[in-house]
């Protein structure tokens, strides 16, 4: 059984259509990427997984149960089981970076305050940030911001992390630092959702790749077969362009 | 001209401008309390008004009709409606209390607004960032979206309280011994009105100027990033 299964889902912004039935399964384990061209709904996966973009149909089972969207205490399961990071951090900017991995664990998850503790400064000196612990979020670059935002998603204990185009908004030189840490955790084994545009760094990290256009998975596979012999059209013309553009 | 100059001296008598500065202390503090009163139920009401759901329709519908209706009625009459309502209720109400309730319920109706614009101007990323998280409406409220939206409250709210320093002149209606109140006794004794109403509009403007400089200056402040705002505290300390 798959750890997370996706099956058929459907979602819509007021009249638009913008997943028209997704299909997708990731094991423990598994880094999963998807990929696509703008306004496919790469993100909308996410944000609809994370109960952020109301679901119009189709179904998500984590570990074989069912998620209903429509009941709190289940979309309260979902988020506890699953973490997301954004393009734009999202970090709370009236926090210290402490405190915005602290917030949640010990409000929230009820922890206690010294584990908790202890624990984001470990996860902060996974990402290189133990130095920045007392900093706010404008204190940080744009690349620092988002490792902490990793780090505040993984402080959660998330079963599956989701990564929704976390380098896209950086400057290019910030890029491999934040791509350095999510490496990090691929090789320790976490299980991930990435949607990216950062070919060659899927390719490294991810064991399937989705590609999506269009509100559908058009085509799915090995990073080799994906990137390398795309058998659909739209993904060989995808491709064609940002690897060889 | 020569009858206002020839007042002066038994006008500025120690006991007058006692009796002065207390009606001056009660204006600042009629203004006070019932503003900070005000604004905390009016922190409530803009909660109430963006309850989720269709069953918090009605409950929407009358936190903004409490606002548009407030905001159209006079400040007199509030304070009459108020002062006759609650003798209906009982009669050992004091004035201070009346006058106390009535701007009260004129701050909710004008600083509901000054914070819904507030929590606003706080992106609404912040808010699906800390859904995503399980906290809840109030915890993200309260720990997340209030802390961000009080620099843009808090200065138009001072200003709001300020400007409304001068209005409370009105409570003098009811007998509120307020510097307004004070104001017409002294005229009544027989001192001269352009001295009287002289003074007690620069007790007004004593009152308020300090306190709109406090309020632009916690603009300033406050328009300043955390982080930023910190590093220089540090450097000046």
């Amino acid at each position: 059984m798959p750890h997370l299964a996706v099956s058929d889902v459907r979602a819509q912004y007021g009249r638009l259509e913008v997943l028209k039935g997704i299909s997708l399964e990731v094991d423990r384990g598994e880094v999963v990427a998807i990929v696509g061209p703008s306004g496919s709904g790469k993100s909308t996966v996410l944000r609809a997984l994370m109960g952020l973009t109301p679901i119009t149909g189709g179904s998500v089972r984590i570990d074989g149960n069912s998620i209903d969207y429509s009941n709190r205490s289940s979309v309260r399961e979902a988020r506890d089981r699953m973490a997301i990071v954004f393009q734009q951090y999202n970090l709370f900017q009236n926090m210290t970076v402490m405190r915005n991995l602290t917030l949640a664990p010990i409000k929230i998850k009820k922890r206690g305050r010294r584990d908790v503790e202890q624990e984001a400064r470990e996860l902060l000196a996974l990402v290189g940030l133990a130095h920045k612990i007392d900093s706010y979020p404008d204190e940080l670059s744009g690349g620092e911001q988002q490792r902490v935002a990793i780090a505040r998603a993984l402080a959660l204990r998330p079963e599956i992390l989701l990564l929704d185009e976390v380098t896209s908004a950086l400057d290019p030189e910030l890029v491999n630092e934040v791509l350095d840490s999510i490496r990090r955790l691929a090789s320790e084994g976490m299980t991930m959702i990435i949607v990216s545009h950062e070919m060659a760094f899927v390719r490294e990290v991810s064991s399937t790749v989705i590609f999506m256009d269009g509100g559908l998975v058009v085509e799915r596979g090995s990073p080799q077969a994906i990137f390398d012999n795309p058998e659909n059209q739209r993904a060989k013309d995808f491709f064609g362009k940002i690897l060889r553009g | 001209m020569d009858r206002i100059v020839a007042q002066i001296p038994e006008f500025y008598t120690a006991g007058n401008l006692i009796l002065l500065a207390e009606a001056a202390a009660m204006t600042l503090a009629m203004t006070f309390v019932g503003c900070l009163i005000g604004f905390l139920f009016a922190m409530v009401l803009v909660y109430l008004r963006q309850t989720p759901g269709v069953w918090a329709i009605p409950l929407r519908i009358a936190c903004i009709a409490y606002v548009e209706v407030f905001r159209r009625i006079p400040f007199l009459v509030v304070i009459y409606l108020v002062l006759f309502f609650i003798q209906t209720i009982t009669t050992d109400a004091s004035l201070f209390s009346i006058a106390v309730t009535a701007i009260c319920i004129y701050a909710i109706a004008y600083t509901a607004d000054i914070i819904r614009g507030g929590i606003e101007s706080v992106p609404a990323t912040q808010v699906e960032a800390a859904s995503t998280m399980n906290l809840s409406r109030l915890q993200t409220m309260v720990r997340v979206v209030l802390p961000q939206a009080m620099p843009v409250i808090i200065p138009p709210a001072i200003a709001f309280a300020v400007a409304f320093i001068k209005d409370t002149a009105l409570v003098s209606q009811i007998g509120v011994f307020e510097l307004t109140f004070r104001g017409k006794e002294l005229n009544n004794k027989g001192f001269s009105g352009i001295l009287v109403f002289g003074t007690i509009a620069v007790s007004y403007f004593i009152i308020s100027f300090p306190l709109s400089m406090l309020g632009q200056y916690l603009e300033k402040r406050l328009a300043t990033p955390r982080g930023q705002r910190r590093t220089r505290a540090v450097r000046t300390a």
